[in-house]
């Protein structure tokens, strides 16, 4: 028996027991966000009709609420919390960044410029088209933020996110400019703007699905490799791996999960930030195990918040985004002051 | 695994070549050591050689145009170890030494046991295997270095280039660097080509040096035909006086002023 850190392959392999820990939280919050509400449900009930299939003592009104409005809610709130979590742990890795997330680099705004031209120039279009335009616009955002943080000079954490708060400031005065010329699309957009979880049915998931399917694999898959980059480019190539052609697939994967993300749910901010880092500080700095775990957990910390959202001033409802970014700021700024060192 | 280096020029701004057509050969199990002043181009050799950066001139491996070899396939052959190697807070010894597997893992592939039985047998070798669940944030100058060593040798190339093995150490670690490297050559048929800075260690260990000055070679041959008074005056600009040692040459600077 060996006693302290795990020094054979088990120090690089997925931590199971950890991620058992995050679906159990997942599935705990996934019961929370169904049975609470202003018709409480009962907990044995929803589990037996989810798990049997139809034959339960759920009452008719009951398994309507079940099925056409809280589980389709719960089931967007985990794809987009996964998916920004996702994001937020793979920008992290792939540009060496603590600060790094899809809100912070200026990708969600990107996003948001991308599904806002859409919604306000062509009214009549597609809502499957949403997600296309927004990876446009974000993919366009984070190549702008990399490249100026770069330009800025070079190896500062804090650079990549100045970069990233200009580049968002630009793209949202873009949008508001859209929105001041289209006024008529105004009321829509802004109740996109504060980020929004409530949904018609399973139709936004329809739309989701693929995404986070094409992207959770994707990135998952890439996690390894996240692993070599943090020794930095130069040594990365020496290694037979180019960094360029990776930090290319997984700028990517991760933008077109956030642009998914944005798209049927707004701006939701810092989720991306709060849900990667704190899983860290459990399972350690591999993203062998970050990326997955952080994919989980962002899943059941979206369903929660939403839970908050929705019962905090009940019977009205807070935008989500409030609620991410009521908790996400002040851990902004607990981040911000334990990277001090990267300032430099 | 000899290396070929014909005519090699490099520049990272045009127009200011930091190598100019330098040549070399290090056959099988050979051991070179690359002098000269700060900014003669040592490391950019070395990178040059490794593929990471840009050059006109040829590069060959056991007769092999390295240009025309994939980089995985070019990792499996040639190990680089930086002068500062990135060492990520929070990753342990072990996680280290395995990313020195990468080469030989498919692009998505994961570590199997052969790759942890290479890492654990770099690890015994630099005699790491009580630091295996470490995180590196916390090691010594010394351990760091070993640990990037060790990350070389789990790369399990056939040519190891190392760039300043002593950088930074005091002369206790640095005798000890190079007498570890020494002791793999023992162990392993590698080559090696190493970048020192350190004068009165260049002339023991390696056996064969090459003095570099502003990006072309001036000296090449055994320590004693390289390091000499006239050639250290000429491209280090320091007085020096020169003793014979263990076989080879150690060179002492001589201070100038009055006392």
């Amino acid at each position: 028996m060996t006693t302290g850190p795990p020094s054979g392959l088990e120090a690089v392999r997925l931590r199971w027991g950890w991620m058992g820990a995050a679906l159990g939280l997942l599935a705990a919050s996934a019961l929370a966000g169904i049975v609470i509400g202003p018709a409480g449900l009962d907990p044995r009930q929803v589990i037996g009709e989810l798990v049997g299939g139809g034959q339960t003592s759920l009452s008719e009104t009951h398994r309507a609420i079940l099925w056409e409005i809280r589980l389709p809610r719960v089931v967007l709130g985990g794809l987009v919390g996964g998916l920004l979590s996702l994001a937020g742990a793979s920008y992290q890795g792939i540009f060496r960044n603590p600060l790094a997330d899809p809100y912070l680099l200026g990708v969600a705004a990107g996003g948001g410029l991308g599904a806002t031209a859409v919604i306000a120039l062509i009214p009549s279009a597609d809502p499957r088209l949403l997600p296309l335009a927004a990876f446009a616009g974000a993919l366009a955002a984070v190549v702008l933020t990399y490249a100026v943080g770069r330009s800025m000079g070079g190896r500062s954490a804090v650079s990549l996110i100045l970069a990233g708060v200009a580049v968002a400031a630009f793209f949202t005065a873009l949008q508001t400019f859209l929105l001041q010329r289209n006024a008529d699309t105004i009321r829509q957009v802004y109740s996109w703007i504060l980020g929004q979880l409530s949904t018609t049915g399973w139709g936004e998931v329809a739309i989701l699905v693929p995404y986070a399917a094409v992207c959770g694999t994707a990135l998952v898959l890439h996690r390894r490799l996240l692993d070599v980059m943090s020794v930095g480019d130069e040594e990365a190539d020496s290694l037979g791996v180019s960094s360029a052609r990776v930090r290319g697939a997984v700028v990517v994967f991760a933008t077109l999960a956030t642009a998914a993300a944005v798209s049927v749910s707004g701006l939701i901010a810092f989720v991306g930030l709060v849900v990667p880092h704190t899983v860290r500080l459990v399972v350690g700095v591999s993203y062998r195990s970050l990326v997955p775990i952080s994919a989980v957990t962002g899943a059941a910390f979206l369903i929660l918040a939403d839970l908050a959202a929705r019962t905090a001033a009940s019977p009205a409802e807070l935008p989500i985004g409030v609620v991410t970014a009521f908790i996400g700021a002040p851990f902004f700024m607990a981040v911000l002051r334990t990277t001090r060192r990267y300032v430099a | 695994m000899s290396v070929v280096v014909e005519n090699l020029t490099a520049a990272y701004r045009p127009g200011r070549p930091v190598l100019r057509e330098v040549g070399l050969q290090v056959d099988t199990g050979e051991w070179l050591g690359l002098l000269g002043p700060n900014g003669a181009g040592k490391s950019t050799l070395l990178k040059a050689i490794a593929g990471l950066v840009s050059h006109n001139g040829a590069v060959a491996f056991d007769g092999v145009d390295s240009a025309s070899l994939p980089a995985r396939v070019r990792a499996r052959m040639v190990a680089f170890v930086p002068q500062e190697p990135t060492m990520p807070p929070g990753m342990t010894v072990t996680e280290y030494v395995l990313l020195g597997r990468t080469p030989h893992l498919s692009y998505l592939g994961s570590e199997t046991p052969r790759d942890l039985a290479a890492a654990r047998s770099a690890l015994e070798l630099l005699d790491l295997r009580g630091l295996a669940g470490r995180d590196v944030a916390g090691l010594s100058g010394g351990e760091r270095r070993r640990t990037a060593l060790a990350r070389g040798l789990a790369q399990e190339a056939g040519i190891l280039l190392l760039d300043e093995p002593t950088g930074a150490l005091d002369i206790g670690q640095g005798q000890n660097a190079l007498e570890m490297i020494g002791s793999v050559r023992r162990e392993r048929p590698v080559t090696m080509i190493t970048a020192m800075h350190d004068l009165a260690l260049a002339g023991q260990f390696p056996d064969r040096l090459l003095l570099l000055a502003d990006g072309r070679t001036v000296a090449e041959g055994p320590a004693s035909a390289v390091l000499t008074v006239d050639y250290i005056r000429d491209f280090y600009q320091a007085a020096v006086e020169i003793v014979e040692v263990n076989g080879g040459v150690a060179v002492v600077p001589l201070r100038q002023g009055t006392r």
